[in-house]
């Protein structure tokens, strides 16, 4: 299956190298790049791939969701304005301890499936084997936990890992829960954004791509500061300038403490 | 045309109708997205004096565990009617009216949504009737096809319904209260526009051969009218996105 695309592929790229110099856009693309489409809408027709959130009839690609279309290379993706977070392997994820069970804990992230930390992905204790009540002495029901994503599939629930640098219980901090969509706003171009509140609020910023994000300050203030900070992140991520007026907000809240 | 005999119950003399529409003529539309912070989705219709509210939920996790499909959503459908829509006080437990409607408003909704990206997971729909003036199902379907898509759920396309009928013997389109009260046959329709696939086909009362063809054309020809409204809508709630990705790359460019 994988081979029929690449043979597909190697086709497709003599064919633009001969048609270099047409505007390759204007051939059988429709939308043009970063234009907001609905689902339905046509985006190509002809030998293009339907990426992310498109879908393929017949000829012709359409748009499976709202957002913004673009073209890479000769692969049409949507991306979108907002959605769910479905998890993905190796993504940083923070959650909510909900219950304990006999080999492991199951914590909520966000997600339309309940994930499952099993206590063999846990650092090791001294080598011992816990039973149900030393997992509670681990992770209690209602604690923080920043994890990692390790398995997901259709057929089960995503499995989770504590074993990694800077992984396992939160202790101290403050966290915010905003749409996944925006995470990579919080994060920025080249991760701008990100610094910018971290330098500005003094405290370091933990962004879960499930949309908790945790921040760690010295003090409770810094700490709020920063939540406000992603709270209004997420609330203007569509406008201009806004780093800026973050760090103006951030500026004007952090005289005095 | 009409013009000739009756007087009092006129629904319709010199080709108007009682409220000055022509026979084939849509009543006024107005849409508007994400208008509930809490929910995944959210919609909100005026289609003539019809006030209609469409939230989605989803996916979420299944609640109970055991109505979960292994290989796709679940998708969940309660259309309700509030005491205060009509003149005569709604007792607020469902119907068996109202049961009928969220059965056949999920199915003509589910075939737009591409469900198998979620196994074992739900997709809860509401839609409830603030007002209500004949057409609430049709309204229904077009508000939740747009809050679906709010959703950010993957959609082959969006589902856009609207109502033929037949009044003193004139096959006319969108029929209000009154119409639909005292007329002779009402035939809702639902259409996803670009495939042509028509999810939602009832029909109250008596039609000819003719009459049906006629009145299911004016209402699938309503229907793509309305299609165009909610992309609207929907490129009026988020047009500014767009505009700001492209200044952020213009200025990333210069820098």
């Amino acid at each position: 299956m994988n081979l029929h695309i690449l043979r597909n592929q190697h086709l497709y790229v003599a064919v633009f190298v001969v048609q270099a110099k047409f505007e390759l856009d204007q051939l059988t693309v429709h939308a043009e790049k970063k234009q907001l489409v609905a689902p339905g809408e046509l985006l190509a027709e002809g030998p293009y791939f339907a990426g992310e959130n498109t879908y393929r009839d017949g000829s012709k690609i359409y748009s499976a969701r709202v957002g913004l279309a673009d073209v890479i290379g000769n692969k049409l993706i949507v991306v979108p304005i907002k959605g769910a977070y479905i998890p993905r392997i190796d993504d940083i994820v923070i959650g909510r301890i909900t219950d304990i069970g006999m080999s492991g804990w199951q914590v909520d992230i966000c997600a339309p499936y309940p994930a499952m930390l099993p206590q063999s992905e846990t650092p090791m204790q001294h080598g011992r084997d816990m039973g149900r009540r030393d997992l509670g002495h681990l992770f209690g029901v209602g604690d923080l936990v920043l994890a990692q994503v390790i398995a997901f599939d259709r057929t089960r629930d995503p499995l989770l890992t504590t074993k990694g640098r800077g992984l396992g219980k939160v202790t101290s901090g403050r966290v915010a829960r905003i749409s996944p969509a925006k995470i990579p706003r919080i994060i920025g171009k080249q991760g701008s954004m990100i610094t910018m509140l971290k330098n500005e609020t003094l405290t370091d910023i933990v962004p879960g791509q499930n949309g908790v994000v945790l921040a760690i300050g010295k003090n409770p203030d810094q700490e709020r500061i920063a939540v406000e900070a992603l709270y209004m992140i997420e609330r203007e991520a569509h406008t201009s300038g806004l780093t800026d007026r973050v760090r103006a907000m951030i500026l004007e809240e952090m005289k005095g403490k | 045309m009409g013009g000739q005999k009756k007087t009092a119950q006129l629904v319709d003399s010199n080709g108007l109708r009682v409220d000055g529409r022509r026979i084939d003529e849509l009543r006024p539309i107005k849409l508007e997205v994400g208008v509930l912070d809490k929910a995944d989705g959210s919609a909100y219709i005026e289609h003539g004096k019809n006030k209609i509210l469409a939230a989605v939920y989803g996916p979420r996790e299944a609640h109970p565990k055991h109505i979960a499909l292994a290989d796709r959503a679940v998708v969940r459908c309660r259309y309700h009617m509030a005491p205060f829509s009509t003149e005569e006080r709604k007792s607020p437990a469902p119907s068996r009216r109202e049961h009928e409607l969220s059965k056949v408003i999920r199915e003509s909704l589910e075939p737009s949504i591409m469900s198998e990206y979620f196994p074992r997971a739900t997709i809860d729909i509401f839609i409830e009737v603030l007002q209500a003036d004949a057409g609430t199902r049709c309204a229904g379907i077009t508000s939740a096809a747009l809050a679906l898509a709010d959703a950010g759920i993957p959609m082959k396309e969006l589902v856009a319904g609207c109502a033929a009928g037949k009044i003193e013997g004139k096959v006319v389109l969108d029929l209000s209260d009154i119409e639909d009260k005292q007329g002779e046959a009402d035939l809702p329709v639902a259409l996803m526009a670009r495939s042509n696939v028509v999810t939602l086909l009832q029909m109250d009362g008596s039609l000819t051969a003719d009459e049906f063809n006629q009145a299911f054309e004016m209402a699938t020809e309503a229907c793509r009218k309305i299609y165009e409204m909610q992309r609207e809508a929907l490129k009026t709630k988020y047009h500014i996105v767009r505009d700001v990705e492209m200044k952020d790359e213009m200025v990333e460019a210069k820098a």
